[in-house]
């Protein structure tokens, strides 16, 4: 197949995908993720090398499904083998952040309904403290059993009660209302809550529990984040069997790694060392307290939001200390110098009903040192600092090149 | 006197186009108090040049080759700032000028087709490495290619032609300068009226004399193709030579073909005559240094000069037959004027100095003037010799850190001073060339120096003549009268052609036996 | 029709890599140009860079 036919098939099988929120189960029932694993953010990662948030959450993992009693004994158990460590990514899945899922954990679950294939996330467990950041006291095992026992059934009759939400839907209308589904998903955050709200009301739930989980969503502006990003895995995975198509299809960070999967090259990696996010602090943390880029959440780049919509969500490029609508516009046209196409479903009113720049080509990538933008939050390289600011963040060119050269030798 | 200060700008990734860079560099150097100036992309030859001009910052000896440097030797760090924040100025209202379309310019030829969808044609100008490359992807794409850019290798050229032909596409080049496609002019070329003669050209100045005669006829052009200065070489082949000659042989608005280049290699030479004959359309072969044959053929008319062409097309159309004749002007003005001129000299001969900005056009020159004058020295037969002398100022060695003379005339005006006080010299022999893309004042630029030169020359008793022609129509952005009003006033004899010119150039040099050579019809 | 014939009929639009001066002469002129804001592909890696112009998609797939 030609280059050019190869992408256009990738390009349309990502933009035409069809993500429906159907289901929340626990990750050993809905991803068949038995046996003693933690899937992890980004690439694959080697123990040593990991970032200490990452080797914190990992420890805190195994405490919270009972493999081990302690840190110490965690630690042992990963370096022996006996605990598998492994990417979301190779399992249908991604994660935000340290993105750590575990079988009894439960998972939202996005059924792409225009290929038939599934992908999987945890439920975002909000601000500060968490799993997500690499904390791992008791208050972060206590939340995860409370997510495992109440709020993940809870929410998966609500889910199941309406038959499937419709994700595409739901994003194109949240990006006209200035959310870039990466550092701003509250307006798609309030329009799923719009959506279960009913369900959740009417569920045959204990009234105190469906009161515990109604105000575990509202607090959080940031609870549709996850389900943005399954969704952009939902559309992502068809794209991975298709012969040379040069289209990105994977962007992951792992806190040391970056890591990019193209198309046309399979489940091949491509990584590089990842670099520091540039941004806004906020009160009393400042670069130097910043963690390594890390999570999957930059799967929603891939799929045209996040930074790729940032004409759409001015109020994030002022956040992240760029200057304007200007700016935000120009970012945006960058963009698409290095895509394919643009989004068929997303568009953005301040150009014009433009749709947002979508399918990363690596040839373009090399071919103009442009590199994907990423809008990403800043973490705590402290474990469990949780987030200090808000910026952007570079995919490594060396990744970019690093797939050509193989693409050039397929 | 008060210490030079150094003073330098970095500007990372910031390319910018060599023209630019050098009409940068022109400006800063007329500012008030700076003694040097340049404006380069930091590549390791142009920091050697930074060197040698005393103009390498520490800061600029460690920038790469996509870093642009701007650096200043002037005669306090008061100047030096003014200069650098004058270059940061030039550069913003060139950067304001490329986005006030409202949106940001595409940085590849794969995104410029979507901010130009239908786009035909790729006009190709980056330096030579890449040129071939951004070639390839361009026909690749389906698009027509102008490929401006020299220092590309013959091989590369083969395999871009090759491909171009494949796709039944267009690839003017390596270093075409000049075309006229579809009634818009291309590079450097100049406004030329629609008309029924098609041309393809290995030479751009060349198309340009012969366009420019036709245009001053009121006869125009429906094609002019370049193909570059190599295609009839025996590696290329004539490619793209004989895919220009299908089409305007296939082309109905078409009547008359010219074809302008050198001699081609032995191998292609037969395969030339036999396109042309193939054609089904009266040609015009002006192959400049072949040897012409008496007598007369019908479809092939091979003539000896660039002008010859112009008339041979016209006569062609007109249905009546062409005989060349050295000089347009009548016999009994000219010999006045030659007169005028050989009397003022002072001296029996004197010796002819050429600076010409086309390459094509010196080249002519080099052919009418050997037989006239003896041996020429030139830059365009390394190791040639001789008292008279024609000067490519495109060539290479006076274009390194230098714009072409086509833009630029510092160096054209370096070389008519130094001409002025070389005794032997009797005439100086000039081409002035207009058009879309040229310098925009191109008679302007030289007038100062030719009056200074004819003042030296008269202060140390001798006479100095200046002889030029000058290539432009009525149509150009430089008015065409007014540029030739200027050198008159000059003192310049001004003559209707390159050929016309080159002859009275010889004409003054030689005296009466060249003069009575030309009018009794043996050239 | 030659190949040619078709493309002398069409109205002439240009895409200019390298001199601006030129696309400034061609937008005076009326003739759709755009000025390509080019930099040396692949930062510059002759390496590279041709092995994205053997990568460049063919036109022959539009027809």
């Amino acid at each position: 197949m030609s280059i050019k036919t190869a992408n256009r098939t990738t390009l349309q099988r990502l933009t035409e995908a069809q993500p429906f929120l159907v289901d929340c189960l626990p990750a050993a029932q809905a991803m068949g993720l038995t046996g003693r694993t933690v899937l992890h953010a980004g690439p694959p990662l080697l123990w040593e090398r990991a970032c200490a948030a990452m080797q914190a959450a990992i420890c805190c993992a195994v405490r919270y499904e009972g493999w081990a009693p302690d840190d110490t004994a965690a630690r042992a158990l990963v370096l022996t083998g006996e605990v598998r460590i492994g990417p979301c990514h190779h399992r249908a899945a991604v994660g935000p952040m340290t993105g750590i899922i575990t079988p009894s954990m439960p998972v939202f679950v996005v059924e792409n309904r225009a290929h038939g294939n599934r992908a999987h996330v945890t439920i975002n467990e909000g601000l500060g403290k968490v799993l997500r950041f690499g904390a791992n006291d008791a208050s972060v095992v206590e939340r995860l059993a409370w997510l495992a026992d109440e709020a993940g059934p809870i929410l998966g009759a609500a889910i199941r009660a309406t038959g499937g939400i419709d994700l595409r839907a739901l994003m194109a209308q949240a990006v006209r209302m200035g959310d870039d589904m990466h550092q701003r998903n509250v307006a798609a955050s309030s329009l799923l809550a719009r959506s279960l709200m009913g369900p959740l009301v009417r569920s045959g739930a204990d009234a105190s529990a469906r009161a515990r989980v109604a105000d575990f969503m509202a607090a959080n502006d940031q609870f549709f984040l996850n389900i943005a990003m399954a969704a952009g895995k939902a559309a992502t995975d068809p794209c991975l069997s298709v012969a040379d198509s040069t289209l990105v299809v994977t962007m992951a960070r792992n806190g040391t790694d970056f890591g990019i999967r193209v198309a046309g090259l399979g489940d091949r990696w491509f990584t590089a060392p990842v670099e520091m996010p540039k941004g806004l602090y906020f009160p009393g943390f400042g670069p130097e307290d910043a963690n390594p880029d890390m999570g999957d959440s930059a799967i929603v780049e891939t799929i045209g939001l996040g930074a790729f919509a940032m004409a759409a969500s001015p109020s994030v490029v002022r956040f992240v200390g760029a200057g304007g609508v200007q700016e935000a516009i120009a970012a945006t046209e960058e963009m698409a110098e290095i895509c394919l196409g643009e989004h068929p479903h997303f568009k953005i009113a301040t150009m014009d009903e433009r749709g947002t720049p979508v399918g990363i080509d690596i040839r373009k990538v090399v071919e103009t040192g442009i590199t994907p933008l990423i809008n990403t939050g800043i973490a705590g390289k402290i474990p469990g600092t949780g987030q200090i600011g808000a910026g952007i963040a570079r995919a490594p060119l060396a990744c970019f090149e690093q797939a050509l050269e193989a693409f050039g030798a397929r | 006197m008060s210490p030079e200060t150094i003073r330098s700008l970095v500007k990372p990734s910031a390319y910018q186009d060599s023209v630019t860079l050098l009409l940068l560099a022109r400006q800063l150097r007329s500012g008030p108090g700076v003694v040097e100036a340049a404006a380069l992309m930091a590549t390791p030859s142009n920091r050697d040049l930074l060197e040698q001009s005393g103009l390498l910052t520490a800061e600029a000896a460690k920038a790469g080759s996509n870093d642009l440097v701007i650096a200043v030797r002037a005669e306090s760090a008061a100047a030096a700032a003014v200069a650098l924040a004058e270059s940061e100025a030039f550069l913003g209202a060139k950067r304001k000028r490329l986005e006030d379309s409202g949106r940001a310019l595409p940085r590849t030829l794969e995104s410029a087709r979507r901010h130009l969808p239908g786009a035909n044609l790729a006009l190709i100008s980056v330096p030579g490495a890449f040129a071939a490359l951004e070639a390839k992807k361009a026909l690749r794409l389906g698009l027509h290619v102008m490929l401006f850019s020299d220092n590309v290798g013959l091989e590369d050229e083969v395999a871009l032609k090759g491909l171009a032909v494949q796709k039944g596409l267009l690839m003017m080049g390596p270093d075409c300068g000049t075309a006229i496609l579809n009634g818009v002019p291309l590079g450097f070329a100049n406004a030329v009226p629609r008309g029924r003669i098609g041309l393809v050209s290995a030479s751009g100045t060349g198309l340009q004399q012969v366009t420019a005669l036709l245009a001053s006829q009121g006869e125009g052009v429906s094609q002019a193709i370049g193909v570059g200065g190599r295609d009839l070489s025996e590696a290329v082949g004539g490619l793209m030579t004989f895919q220009a000659l299908d089409a305007l042989a296939a082309d109905p608005t078409t009547e008359i073909i010219v074809m302008i280049g050198k001699p081609p290699a032995p191998a292609v030479r037969a395969r030339v005559e036999a396109r042309l004959r193939a054609a089904g359309k009266p040609c015009v072969l002006a192959l400049l240094g072949q040897g012409v044959k008496e007598g007369r053929d019908a479809t092939v008319h091979a003539v000896a000069t660039l002008e010859d062409a112009a008339w041979a097309a016209l006569a062609m159309l007109e249905g009546r037959p062409y005989i060349p004749q050295p000089f347009s002007i009548p016999a009994m003005e000219l010999r006045e004027c030659v007169e005028e001129f050989c009397r003022a000299l002072r001296r029996e001969d004197g010796a002819v100095r050429a600076l010409y900005a086309g390459g094509t056009l010196a080249h002519e020159a080099v052919l009418i003037l050997e037989p006239l004058l003896g041996p020429i020295a030139t830059n365009l037969r390394p190791g040639s010799g001789g008292r008279h002398r024609v000067t490519d100022l495109g060539a290479d060695e006076y274009t390194v850190g230098r714009a072409h003379p086509m833009l630029d005339a510092t160096v054209r005006v370096e070389e008519i001073r130094k001409a002025a006080q070389d005794p032997d010299v009797a005439v100086i022999l000039l081409d002035v060339v207009l058009g879309h893309g040229a310098a925009p004042d191109p008679a302007g630029d030289v007038a100062a120096a030719i009056e200074a030169a004819r003042a030296t020359a008269k202060m140390a008793g001798r006479g100095l003549a200046v002889v030029a022609s000058v290539i432009g129509t009525a149509g150009d952005p430089q008015d065409l009268a007014a540029q030739c009003a200027r050198l008159e006033a000059a003192g310049v004899w001004v003559l209707p052609s390159n050929a016309q010119a080159v002859r009275a150039a010889a004409c003054i040099a030689g005296g009466e036996p060249v003069l009575a050579r030309l009018l009794e019809g043996r050239p | 029709m030659s190949p040619l014939a078709a493309f002398f009929r069409q109205e002439l639009r240009v895409i200019n890599l390298g001199l601006e001066q030129f696309a400034g002469e061609l937008d005076r002129l009326g003739v759709p140009v755009v000025h390509v804001a080019w930099s040396p592909p692949a930062g510059g890696d002759l390496k590279k860079a041709a092995l994205l112009a053997s990568l460049t998609d063919e036109d022959e797939d539009d027809r």
